[in-house]
Parts: C-alpha cells; sequence; structure tokens
C-alpha cells in the first residue's frame, strides 16, 4: 500500500492513501501539537475531504480499536504457513494465580516452549513484554507456539 | 485608566470577531480610528506604552511566523512552489505599484505599497483552511507552499523597503540587501545543520526561564539586525526559522497569548495614527485596489492549483483562500508610516485597503464554493457531464 506523505507547512504532515473499493482516499493530518485530524474524501469532490479533528489520547485510541484485532490475525497469517506453529489469544481471568505476577513468574517458554509476543490491555497492545511485566485481571495475551504448547500454556495460566 | 479602557475594548471586540467567526484584525483597526486623532475620542496618554508594545508586537509577529516554519520545510517549499510564487509576486504587487505611481507616492510609495498588496495574511489563511476543515484537500499544500514563499520574500523585502525608506543611496541600499540576504543564507544553513543547538541553547524546563531566554534573544537578535540595518523584523523572523521542533512548539504556544495582546496594540496604534477624515479621499482607490487584487489572487491560486492537478472546485477554493490580508500588510504599512517616507494618504489607503481584505479574505473562501455550485445549477452548461466525469476519471488515475 502506498502512502502518500504530504508536508503541510505550518501546520503538519498529510499521510493519506487511496481506497481500492470507493474511489475515496483517507488518512490523518499529523499537527504539529499533536492532535490528529482523520481525514476522508468526499464521494462527489474528491479534492475536498471530510476533517475530524481528534485529541492525541482519542486518536490512539481509535487506532487501537483499529489495531488490535489486525495484530493477531497478522500473526495468525504470519505463522500458518509453518508447519505446527500457531497464535492463539488467551485471557487473563480474575481467578487466575497469575493475576497481578509478573509475566517471569509463569515460567512459559521453559515449561512450554511458547511465547507470549504480546499482551493487549483495555485496547493497547504491548508488544514483546518482557519477564517483569505484571499481569493484571482482564489482559489477554497473544501466544505462539504449537499446539500442545498452547494447550499447556492455557492450563498454566487458568491452573498455576 | 484610559489604557485600561483600550485593552477592555480590545477584548470586547476580539470577543465579537469570535462570535461572527472573522479575524479581529479589521476590528482592532477600526478601535484605532475612532480613538485615533481625528476620531471621536482622541487618547493622548497611551501613546508612549503602546508604540512600545506595538514594537515588541510586530518583533512578536515575525518570531512566531518563524517558528511556524522549519528550515527544511521552507527548503522543500520553495523547491516545490518557486513558479506559484513567482506568478504570485507579479500578479499582485503590480497592483500596488501602479496605484501608488498613479497617485504620485514616487518610488518610496511604489515599493512599500507593492508589500501591502502582495502579501496574503498567513494567519487568517491558516485559520480559515481549518475552521473550513479544508486542510485535507487536495489543493491545501498548493495554498501553504505560496504562503511559504511569501514570507521568505517578505525576509528579503523588509531590509530592502527599511531602506529604500531611509533614503539612503544606492550603494548603501545594495550593501544593505546583500547583509540581509547574507544573513538569510547563514540562519537557514545554521538552521538546516545546527537547529539542534539554536534549540537547546534557548530551551528550558522552567517555563518562566525559557520565556525570558526566548524574548530576550528575539529582542536582542532584532536589535543587531536593526543595528545592522537590516528590519529588526526579519532578525526575529530568522530567530524564529532556527529553533525548530519541540522547542519550536512549546515556544509557540507560550508566545501566541503575548503575541495576540501586542500585535492587537500594534494594529491599535496604526489605526490611532490614522486620521478618518484622511479615508474618504482614497476610498475609491482602495476600493479598485481590493477589487483587482482579488481578482489576481484568485488568479494565481487557480493557476497553482491547476499544475498541482486541483479540480474546478479545488482551483476556485486556492484562489479565493489567499484573498486575506491582514498583518503583515500593516507591518509593511507601519514601516513605511513610521519613516515618514510617504504621504499621509498611504496610512489611510493601507488601513482601509486591509480592512477590505481581511473581511473579504474569509468571506470569498467561504462563498466561493457554493458559488460555484450554484452557478452550475442554474446555468447547466452542455458538457458538465463530459467535465466532470473527465475530471473523476484524472483524479481516480492520479497517484494520491
Amino acid at each position: 500500500m502506498n502512502v502518500e506523505v504530504t508536508p503541510l507547512p505550518g501546520i503538519g504532515v498529510r499521510k493519506e492513501f487511496p481506497l481500492a473499493a470507493s474511489r475515496r482516499r483517507v488518512g490523518v493530518i499529523d499537527h504539529k501539537d499533536g492532535t490528529m485530524d482523520l481525514i476522508v474524501s468526499k464521494p462527489d469532490n474528491p479534492d475536498a475531504t471530510d476533517q475530524i479533528s481528534l485529541s492525541a489520547q482519542e486518536a490512539s485510541v481509535l487506532a487501537n480499536l483499529l489495531g488490535a484485532p489486525q495484530l493477531v490475525a497478522q500473526l495468525q497469517e504470519e505463522h500458518r504457513d509453518l508447519d505446527g506453529v500457531t497464535t492463539r489469544q488467551m485471557a487473563v481471568r480474575s481467578g487466575s494465580p497469575f493475576a497481578d505476577r509478573a509475566l517471569g513468574d509463569t515460567q512459559m517458554r521453559t515449561r512450554t516452549k511458547v511465547s507470549i509476543v504480546a499482551v493487549v490491555r483495555a485496547g493497547h497492545a504491548v508488544p514483546s513484554p518482557g519477564p517483569e511485566f505484571l499481569f493484571t485481571a482482564g489482559d489477554v495475551l497473544v501466544v505462539v507456539g504449537t499446539a500442545e504448547g498452547l494447550a499447556a500454556a492455557a492450563r498454566i495460566m487458568t491452573d498455576g | 485608566m484610559q489604557l485600561g479602557a483600550v485593552f477592555f475594548g480590545l477584548g470586547l471586540l476580539g470577543r465579537l470577531a469570535a462570535r461572527i467567526g472573522m479575524s479581529p484584525i479589521p476590528l482592532y483597526l477600526i478601535g484605532g480610528l475612532v480613538f485615533g486623532t481625528g476620531g471621536l475620542v482622541e487618547l493622548h496618554h497611551v501613546d508612549q506604552f503602546i508604540h512600545l508594545a506595538s514594537e515588541i508586537g510586530v518583533v512578536l509577529l515575525l518570531l512566531l511566523l518563524g517558528l511556524e516554519y522549519s528550515a527544511a520545510e521552507l527548503v522543500t517549499g520553495m523547491r516545490a512552489s518557486w513558479l506559484a510564487g513567482v506568478v504570485d509576486l507579479v500578479l499582485n504587487a503590480t497592483p500596488g505599484v501602479l496605484v501608488a505611481l498613479m497617485l504620485g507616492w514616487g518610488f518610496t510609495g511604489a515599493v512599500a505599497m507593492a508589500g501591502v498588496t502582495y502579501i496574503s495574511s498567513s494567519g487568517i489563511v491558516a485559520k480559515v483552511l481549518n475552521d473550513l476543515g479544508r486542510v485535507g484537500n487536495r489543493e491545501t499544500p498548493t495554498i501553504l507552499s505560496i504562503l511559504v514563499f511569501e514570507d521568505l520574500v517578505m525576509a528579503g523585502y523588509l531590509p530592502v523597503l527599511t531602506a529604500v525608506l531611509a533614503g539612503v543611496g544606492f550603494m548603501t541600499g545594495l550593501k544593505t540587501l546583500g547583509i540581509a540576504l547574507a544573513a538569510v543564507t547563514v540562519v537557514l544553513v545554521v538552521a538546516l545543520r545546527y537547529g539542534r543547538f539554536v534549540s537547546m541553547i534557548v530551551n528550558s524546563q522552567d517555563r518562566e526561564i525559557f520565556l525570558l531566554k526566548l524574548l530576550g534573544s528575539a529582542l536582542l537578535v532584532a536589535g543587531a539586525a536593526s543595528a545592522l540595518q537590516v528590519s529588526a523584523a526579519v532578525g526575529a523572523f530568522l530567530l524564529g526559522i532556527a529553533i525548530s521542533d519541540t522547542t519550536a512548539h512549546t515556544a509557540t504556544k507560550l508566545l501566541e497569548p503575548l503575541r495576540d495582546l501586542f500585535a492587537a496594540l500594534f494594529f491599535v496604534l496604526f489605526g490611532l495614527s490614522t486620521d478618518p477624515k484622511s479615508i474618504p479621499p482614497v476610498l475609491g482607490w482602495a476600493v479598485v485596489l481590493a477589487v483587482v487584487t482579488v481578482v489576481t489572487k484568485m488568479a494565481t491560486g487557480w493557476w497553482a492549483a491547476n499544475r498541482a492537478g486541483a479540480s474546478r472546485y479545488g482551483r476556485a477554493r486556492a484562489g479565493a483562500a489567499l484573498v486575506a490580508h491582514g498583518e503583515f500588510s500593516i507591518v509593511i504599512a507601519g514601516l513605511a508610516v513610521a519613516a515618514g517616507a510617504v504621504p499621509d494618504e498611504f496610512a489611510a489607503m493601507a488601513t482601509t485597503y486591509v480592512l477590505l481584505m481581511a473581511v473579504l479574505g474569509p468571506i470569498a473562501a467561504r462563498v466561493i464554493e457554493p458559488l460555484l455550485v450554484f452557478s452550475d445549477r442554474r446555468l447547466p452548461r452542455p458538457n458538465w457531464a463530459r467535465l466532470r466525469t473527465t475530471t473523476e476519471r484524472r483524479s481516480a488515475e492520479e497517484p494520491s
């Protein structure tokens, strides 16, 4: 996908790309002050755009709404061709022995050979969490490994 | 007490402007006219303070203008837009020159008037684009790059103007211009290579210290520039360019309210020093000039946006966006009036002209699209359907 980047002197940067299906352009304006505008070109007037202002926080929430499911889907896609490797999401439930404990405490990799590649918390994805990462009930782990490994990992997360 | 009344009055005017969604500049000018020499009420004691404040106002205006751009943006902007910029310069400076010559204001008046009619108000234009949600449009980069070009031309033009106004000889003028151009070049190179260091020196975590350093350096550079006979405003502009990135953002945020305050006083002072009675004689010419430059600015935008591949609507929008004139026309006129090198009608002419253009600009930007739609509906062209499909096809084919 070709993202066109246009500097807007004094304002910021415009980044946009064409949508194949609807002959429209969609993108963002990255303002110098950190705010973002979502822009979508109008169907009847391809040069003009609708401009929706987002605060930095709103922009990051929107990005995560769009991005978090993609992350899992992309990992699954990437690992589909590798024999025996699968990606799975598993939740840290409130009764889990590892809620409020560090990732390292699970000894996940030594025990099951799977990797926790990301944690999604409240719509935000934390990529490659380290052993000191503290789990909280409600976190969703993105785990990569063999089918047996993943089953074992799920047991560990619920039973310890 | 008078000063308090002036400030309070300005506040009310600014609020009124915000309410009806226009730039407050014309209202400040009118405020100045009302209270000035020959106006309804004459103010006497506040002059000195306002004088000082308005000088700071000009320095801040230009400093913030420089802060808006990074040196890299200026260089790439120049490369992309120099042709459109030259068209803009020729089309819009010429009417000013012609009218000044016709009214017998001589060479000095012509040079000053050229600047007044040439430069669009980047402040008003950027605000209008944002208010109307047009920042993402295809024609917008074209508009902005023309504004960048204009602002850079200002950096070269102001020292020339100062030299001409001072009535110095050809050689001295040439020397001043040389110094100014050398300074611009040095600053651009420094800003491109070592902008970080300039920012580092000025930057500070503490807001108070930061503000003091910033204001101090701005006034220092401005003073040094005017000692070199390059105008103080240019010095401030160049300093603004050299400060980059996060420092520039913080600086903009801190200085904006200050600039608005001092710049408001600057506009008031300009209004104050203009005698309202001198307006009616030049009104006719000011209207002619306004009409002509609306047309030439429209033509500039139309032509430039066309080159960038914008549709008919985009071209019209680009033209209309450029119409607004404001702060810099008054800065130029203010320099000319302060130097006393131009006749009294000059101030009246500049005031009236900027009043017209500052009001017309946002209106033009707003109504141009509905007008075009209306005219397309009322006067259906035989080839309208074909024209539309070709524009659409063209825009679909273009890699966007």
